[in-house]
């Protein structure tokens, strides 16, 4: 991740949720490894349980260590690159059933649980005061675990004040010591962190739906930001025209990055997650090269950062409250509404059909005579739009108003966290975007009062995903597996 | 249950609880509940190491060999024999030998697996389990992959065990071999001992046990009256994965109100083939015709007939798509790769390859009351065994997921059904009822290309029947050729008379 100018940029709330760019860095890949490992332990672990039946208590330990076994997992992912369409699709099979049909709702709420429980550990661990009690915990026990309870207890209270509601501000609005706009910040700021995670969320949802990974909604992201912040401030319009147009140039953006991944996918049989991985490194390297560029780079300012997007072209607000406190727009209904469409688009339409058909059975597709390739073609365009729209909101919206190196922030990575969460659904995408938003609102809170870094929020979401991609982590742990009597050894491959 | 030196015949349907059984027995399952007697001791198999020092040996349905392995060494793999750490080769070439000298098994220790013929590959499996000295030898289906010939030798392969003292239990569907080998018969019917019977009982009888109710063995049709051609294919050529010529120089004519039959065994070219035909495999070289095949004489030519209103297509290079919608009905040769996304409806396949037809969607929104409502008709049309038109197809059985194929295959009008293994893996009483279809199909006007690797299957139903052996048709057929002829023609061998071609 390059950074410029992150740090000077005029907008207050992007410069307080900028993260160093180191935890940036491992936070990245936390994120979309373990997903990624985790669906390639499945496949030697299938053949393995269907030529030993016998052994259905193996599965847990075998994929285990399968799955601490980075390396081998990453030269995994490169072989099927090179490797026949056949190949390729079986991964895109192997990495749609994983997410659509191993997870339960139980799987996913006993995995926020399990984070919770991590998180409060390291919140403990990493509080110096807390670790030196522990020096003379046989001594006093109580007085220790009361501590460390009262420690992760006001850090998640912290993040929920953060996220949803304090009440202190409540009573502040009644007496008249605060406004009720402060009331409702918390809520006003979970929905702008969750806007362009349902848009990025959906982008790697429907990707999924079609039997493609699409790693790259990052790349697609920052085009779409591009787009939009292009269209704001090149062209003047009159209001709603403007701001229309810059969204179909945001959309625009991320549709024509996926279409490269998308086309060479379908011509060359070029595997999606290599080829938008890198294309995730150009748009970076394009849009830092870009906002220094004269017509686009804020002559008035001596650091990396492009013009302000004009009025005309921002997403309205909510009227006639305080915008620095709630700052909550339209990109929330927006994301709503396209959330609707694509649950439409996916069980009601025609290219739906064809999306869920190549997704599920190519092959299947194929002898059907729908072409697949078209089909991936298409669903990369519609993912790549959907994210560009979730960079657009980035420009767009309240967060900021003008191209920065890191204007996009993590919003495409944690679109593949948000789509595992929800499990590849419309709705579900918008509930976990909204569990994402509300830790990421809630964590700038609990930076400030309780002194836990952010990156602890991070942790949260890669252990949610560590567990939803391994629910038979989660089963082990909570001791749900089945009696092992009947099962047939499909069921079992099933069950991953 | 089974007697030394005795071949126990497992009959039941396909799910019926026959390979499951058997797997029990060799270790590969647990069994819930009940024991497992061995010369009169109760005995627990943990995994099938267990089995075998029990004396137990199974050759797979599908075999467990290590194609790039040499013979000695597959037989050796899992009990390998060393000396000072290393491979003790020679010991293991002498022991196999030795084993199929005694049992007049003739295999050659150092050919690779992968060179040899299916029924070879068979017997080296049998020589595996004979080396490791087990009395009762299991055999799943053990002729799924044979010729009529090999069927034959593997026939006297067994009677040659049971003469040395082996027991052998013989898990089918074929009636005709359980007649030919069987000592005793189990029928099984979905997990439960239905009844025991000699061989002298009557294949009706037994089929009759095997389903439950009685069933036609034979296929009623009349005579066909074959019109003028739907298809004419002509010197096609084309290519497998790997670049070998798979289908080489064919031309075949399939007439309006005919079955041609393709029968061989599997893997010499029929998938190529009809993949060719489909637009789902590139051809090589070659052409292929589709015509609007009038019905032959005392057929109406009337509604059905409204597909053929194009005239000759030339079906190479085209996509699959125009291919089905210019009246061409396609069942793959396997259902669950090909033939059915398992994830869907039951409605949502029954239109898999219609679903953007005017008459389910307008414009790009799908309808699902006319998809709905044309499920439910069909389900009741084909018998399709499902709780629901909304029940994801893959918790069906096998019989009634291909229903639902032949249903939407036959629900639009055709003038030619390209039909691929339409009855394996299915139930006799799904067969009965797929059979009777295609043969309606036929009646109809509609050319259908049949291809069977059960040469049975191809006997009941086609007029005509086509022998393809190493990509190449040896010969045309009339239905009523003797087995044997065709039998031949499917393992090569052509010094017969010069084959008539009825063309």
């Amino acid at each position: 991740m390059t950074e410029s100018g992150g740090g000077t940029s005029p907008d207050k709330d992007l410069a307080g949720e900028t993260e160093p760019p180191g935890a940036d860095a491992s936070g990245v890949p936390a994120q979309r490894t373990p997903a990624d490992k985790a669906d390639k332990a499945d496949k030697p672990a299938e053949p393995a349980e269907s030529a030993e039946p016998t052994e259905s208590t193996e599965p847990a330990e075998t994929a285990e260590p399968a799955e601490s076994a980075g390396p081998a997992g990453a030269t995994g992912g490169a072989e099927p690159a090179g490797a026949a369409a056949e190949g390729v699709q079986g991964f895109g099979r192997t990495v749609l059933d994983s997410i659509l049909s191993a997870n339960t709702v139980t799987v996913t709420v006993l995995a926020v649980f399990i984070a919770l429980v991590v998180g409060a550990i390291l919140i403990v661990i990493s509080d110096s005061n807390l670790t030196s009690e522990y020096g003379y915990f046989f001594s006093e026990p109580g007085t220790v675990l009361g501590d460390s309870w009262s420690v992760v207890g006001g850090a998640y209270a912290n993040l929920f004040k953060g996220s949803v509601f304090d009440p202190a501000t409540l009573s502040g609005a009644i007496s008249g010591t605060n406004s009720w706009s402060q009331a409702f910040a918390p809520l006003s700021e979970t929905l702008t962190y969750t806007a362009p995670l349902v848009f990025t969320g959906l982008a790697v949802a429907l990707a999924f739906r079609g039997g493609l990974f699409n790693i790259g909604a990052q790349g697609q992201a920052i085009l779409g930001a591009i787009g939009g912040a292009l269209v704001g401030f090149e062209l003047h319009l009159p209001y709603a025209l403007h701001l229309i147009v810059a969204l179909v140039g945001a959309a625009l953006g991320g549709a024509l990055w996926a279409f490269i991944a998308g086309a060479l996918k379908a011509r060359a049989g070029a595997h999606e997650v290599i080829v938008t991985i890198m294309l995730n490194n150009v748009a970076t390297l394009f849009l830092t090269w870009l906002i220094v560029q004269k017509g686009v780079h804020d002559p008035t300012r001596s650091d990396a950062i492009s013009k302000n997007v004009d009025k005309t072209a921002r997403l309205p607000t909510i009227p006639g409250v305080d915008h620095s406190v709630v700052r909550v727009h339209l990109g929330i209904v927006l994301g709503v509404l396209v959330a609707l469409g694509v649950a439409w688009l996916l069980q009601r339409s025609t290219i739906g059909f064809r999306l869920r058909a190549v997704g599920a059975n190519p092959s299947a597709a194929r002898t059907a005579g729908m072409s697949v390739g078209g089909a991936y073609i298409l669903v990369m365009v519609l993912s790549g739009a959907l994210a560009g729209l979730g960079g657009g909101m980035q420009v767009l919206g309240t967060t900021a108003s003008s191209l920065t190196g890191q204007v996009t922030a993590n919003i495409g990575f944690d679109g593949i966290t948000v789509a595992l969460l929800g499990r590849g659904k419309p709705w579900g995408v918008v509930a976990s975007a909204l569990l994402f938003g509300a830790l990421h609102a809630g964590g700038n809170r609990m930076q400030s009062y309780s002194h836990v870094a952010i990156d602890l929020v991070v942790v949260l979401q890669a252990v949610i995903v560590i567990f939803i991609a391994a629910p038979a982590l989660v089963k082990a742990i909570f001791r749900l597996r089945a009696a092992r009597s009947g099962g047939t050894p499909t069921t079992l491959a099933k069950g991953w | 249950m089974v007697e030394p030196g005795e071949i126990h015949a497992l009959l039941g349907e396909n799910g019926a609880g026959k390979s499951t059984l058997m797997n029990v027995l060799y270790g590969l399952l647990q069994p819930d509940e009940g024991e497992i007697l061995v010369d009169g001791e109760p005995k627990r198999f943990r995994g099938p190491g267990d089995a075998i020092d029990a004396g137990i040996g199974m050759v797979h349905q599908h075999f467990m060999l290590v194609p790039v392995f040499t013979v000695a060494e597959n037989i050796m793999l899992g009990a390998e024999s060393t000396r000072g750490g290393l491979l003790n080769r020679r010991s293991a070439r002498q022991r196999v030998l030795e084993v199929s000298r005694q049992y007049g098994l003739p295999v050659d220790p150092d050919a690779t697996v992968e060179d040899l013929p299916v029924g070879v590959q068979q017997r080296v499996e049998i020589v595996k389990a004979l080396v490791r000295n087990v009395d009762l030898l299991i055999l799943d289906e053990p002729t799924a992959v044979l010729t009529p010939q090999e069927t034959d030798e593997l026939l006297a392969v067994m009677r040659t065990l049971k003469a040395a003292g082996k027991s052998i239990v013989f898990i089918t569907h074929k009636l005709k071999e359980v007649k030919a080998i069987a000592d005793r018969i189990t029928v099984v019917r979905r997990g439960r001992t239905v009844g025991t019977a000699t061989p002298d009982a009557s294949e009706d009888s037994l089929a009759a046990q095997m389903v439950g109710r009685t069933v036609k063995l034979r296929v009623d049709k009349q005579e066909a009256h074959p019109g003028e051609p739907v298809l004419t294919v002509g010197g096609l050529t084309v290519l497998d994965e790997r670049g070998q010529v798979a289908v080489d120089g064919v031309d075949l004519e399939v007439r309006a109100g005919e079955v041609l039959g393709i029968a061989g065994v599997q893997g010499n070219g029929q998938t190529e083939l009809i993949e060719a035909i489909m637009g789902l495999r590139p051809v090589q070289d070659g052409q292929i015709m589709l015509h609007a095949g009038r019905a032959g004489t005392g057929r109406d030519a009337g509604g059905r007939r409204a597909a053929a209103r194009e005239g000759s297509l030339s079906l190479v290079g085209r996509r699959t798509r125009d291919i089905l919608r210019a009246g061409v009905g396609y069942v793959p040769e396997d259902r669950s790769a090909d033939g059915l996304v398992m994830e869907f409806s039951v409605a949502e396949n029954l239109v898999l390859d219609r679903y953007d037809d005017p008459q389910y969607a307008s414009g790009i929104a799908l309808s699902p009351s006319a998809i709905n409502r044309a499920a439910r008709d069909r389900i009741a049309e084909f018998d399709v065994r499902t709780s629901s038109h909304l029940a994801p197809v893959g918790t069906l059985s096998g019989g009634n997921q291909q229903k639902v194929i032949v249903a939407r295959e036959m629900s639009s009008p055709l003038r030619l059904l390209v039909a691929a293994q339409p009855t394996r893996g299915v139930d006799v009483g799904s067969t009965e009822f797929i059979h009777a279809r295609v043969v309606r199909e036929r009646d109809q006007g509609t050319g259908v290309l049949l291809v069977s690797s059960e040469l049975d299957e191809v006997v009941a139903l086609a007029d005509r029947i086509a022998v393809m052996y190493r990509g190449k048709v040896l010969a045309t057929l009339p239905a009523d050729a003797p087995r044997e002829q065709i039998g031949l023609l499917m393992a090569g061998v052509t010094d017969e008379p010069a084959p008539e071609k009825d063309t």
